[in-house]
């Protein structure tokens, strides 16, 4: 139950009223409705991470692209892996 | 989206498994905290494909599975006697509490309804305005914003028929549970991508220090997941502790803010039981008091004696890592998919269901590789 598939916003659109702002999202060939409330600076186009009904986090295709590159990575240029590194603590 | 079947190659995880092979010169037990990539280390066969010196166990973080058998108790009463709409995730309504699941208690005429998002049960409160909904929002930190939200929209929309039965539970308090126990072997954990990318990485900081545990943000793809396993070995072989994050393009190291401020308008801490595991202080989130009206839990105030586990499941000691599910003198005869006699063997992300399904997990034999079907 704590899958979160990424997918396109196809358009935003508003609901109840107009009180409820909500977004179509295309994951493959289906679109479901999503809410943006936590990624209010998406736009139509952007990739999100959906999680029951609601986008969690704007993707990020560069990233996503970098990472394929690890493996090249590792060996020969070990101070960019460290790039990742949040904290130092040898034991 | 390309990259999504990317993280599926055959070709990179081959890499990734050789290069496994290569790093790993000692025996090193590593905990994987979230059960969705439980389920997707032994869906995609990657256990099998891992050097034998890597032990991979499966942590607490199936919502469903921890969600306490008296709670399940009393949705199925506020939907066998109350009369409420019941709405939940489908995991969870699989669930058996000690009489009944509530699907057993749809079978047998109560409005329960599978939903996919808690924002649908708002839309059924507001279409159904003489009926009271509730909805069963259990879930981690990742669930959160959006049980979150379906509170705030209610409350936007002044619908008067809508509550929450809320049993959220936290992360790091688990991992710090499992830490302390005298029996633990672990030397390292992946951290559940998806609750970072709501929570951030900060909270992580104080374990790694603590424990001198490495711990690696880890997405859920098997080429996320062989990737966020190397990273982790690595610093293990070379004797360092750090958090380090896998799964930059989802996860930034602050989170995601928003989704925070609004859990905070909804939730507070507390303790919290996990079922099988007992009381972990801090480890959980529950409806402000000032938003009791849609706190089902308040709202309907019912109280229902505590029924006893399954003496003979084991699960406490499954979801802690110390035991595998095949340890399990009831895996597979007493204990199916279809008559489950503890949470773990009823959701698909639960270590015990998932052992189950795939069953050669534990083999080391080449031909059951189900690499072909990433
Ligand atoms: S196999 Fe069944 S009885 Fe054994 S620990 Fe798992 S859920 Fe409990």
């Amino acid at each position: 139950m704590c899958l979160a598939i990424p997918g396109k916003i196809k358009s935003i659109d508003y609901q109840y009223d107009g009180l409820v702002r909500m977004a179509q999202i295309s994951f493959g060939g289906i679109t479901k409705e999503a809410s943006l409330d936590m990624v209010p600076q998406a736009q139509v186009g952007d990739y999100v991470l959906v999680h029951v009904g609601v986008a969690i986090s704007v993707v990020d295709e560069e990233e996503a692209q970098k990472s394929f590159q690890y493996l090249a990575e590792i060996g020969e240029l070990d101070e960019l892996t460290e790039s990742s590194q949040i904290d130092r603590h040898p034991l | 989206m390309k990259h999504l079947t990317e993280y599926r190659s055959v070709e990179l995880v081959e890499q990734y498994v050789a290069e496994l092979h290569r790093t790993a010169t000692r025996p090193w037990t590593l905990m994987e905290v979230c059960g969705g990539q439980t389920h997707s280390l032994v869906k995609n066969g990657l256990l099998n494909l891992l050097p034998p010196s890597i032990t991979m166990v499966h942590g607490p973080g199936c919502p469903v599975c921890v969600t306490p058998l008296n709670l399940i108790d009393k949705a199925v009463y506020l939907a066998e006697e109350r009369g409420v709409m019941l709405c939940s995730f489908g995991d969870m309504i699989r669930v058996p509490g000690s009489q009944k699941s509530l699907l057993d208690a749809k079978a047998a005429g109560a409005d329960v309804r599978i939903l996919y998002s808690p924002l649908e049960a708002v839309r059924l409160a507001r279409e159904n305005p003489h009926r009271d909904v509730v909805f069963f929002a259990v879930g981690f930190e990742t669930t959160a914003p959006a049980n979150a939200l379906s509170v705030l929209q209610a409350r936007q929309l002044g619908l008067k028929n809508y509550s929450i039965l809320a049993s959220h539970v936290l992360v790091p308090p688990a991992m710090e549970a499992v830490m302390q126990d005298a029996d633990t072997n672990i030397q390292s954990f992946l951290a559940a991508g998806h609750v970072c990318a709501i929570m951030g990485l900060d909270e992580y900081l104080p374990l790694v220090r603590r424990y001198g545990l490495p711990i690696v943000v880890t997405g859920f793809e098997p080429v996320d997941l062989l990737q966020g396993i190397l990273m982790a070995v690595r610093q293990l072989e070379r004797g360092e502790a750090r958090l380090e994050n896998q799964y930059v393009r989802v996860v930034r190291p602050e989170g995601n803010p928003e989704a925070r401020r609004i859990i905070g308008q909804v939730f507070e801490t507390v303790d919290r039981e996990w079922r099988g595991i007992g009381t972990i202080p801090g480890s959980g989130w529950a409806v402000r008091p000032e938003l009791a009206d849609f706190d089902a839990d308040k709202k309907f105030a019912v109280t229902i004696a505590k029924a006893p586990e399954c003496p003979d499941c084991i699960a406490g000691l499954v979801l802690k890592g110390i035991k595998k599910p095949h340890e399990c003198s009831q895996f597979g005869r007493a204990c199916t998919p279809e008559r489950p006699l503890g949470a773990p063997m009823v959701s698909s992300e639960g270590a015990c269901a998932a052992y189950y399904h795939f069953a050669s997990v534990e083999t080391q034999d080449v031909a059951s590789l189900q690499i072909s079907k990433l």
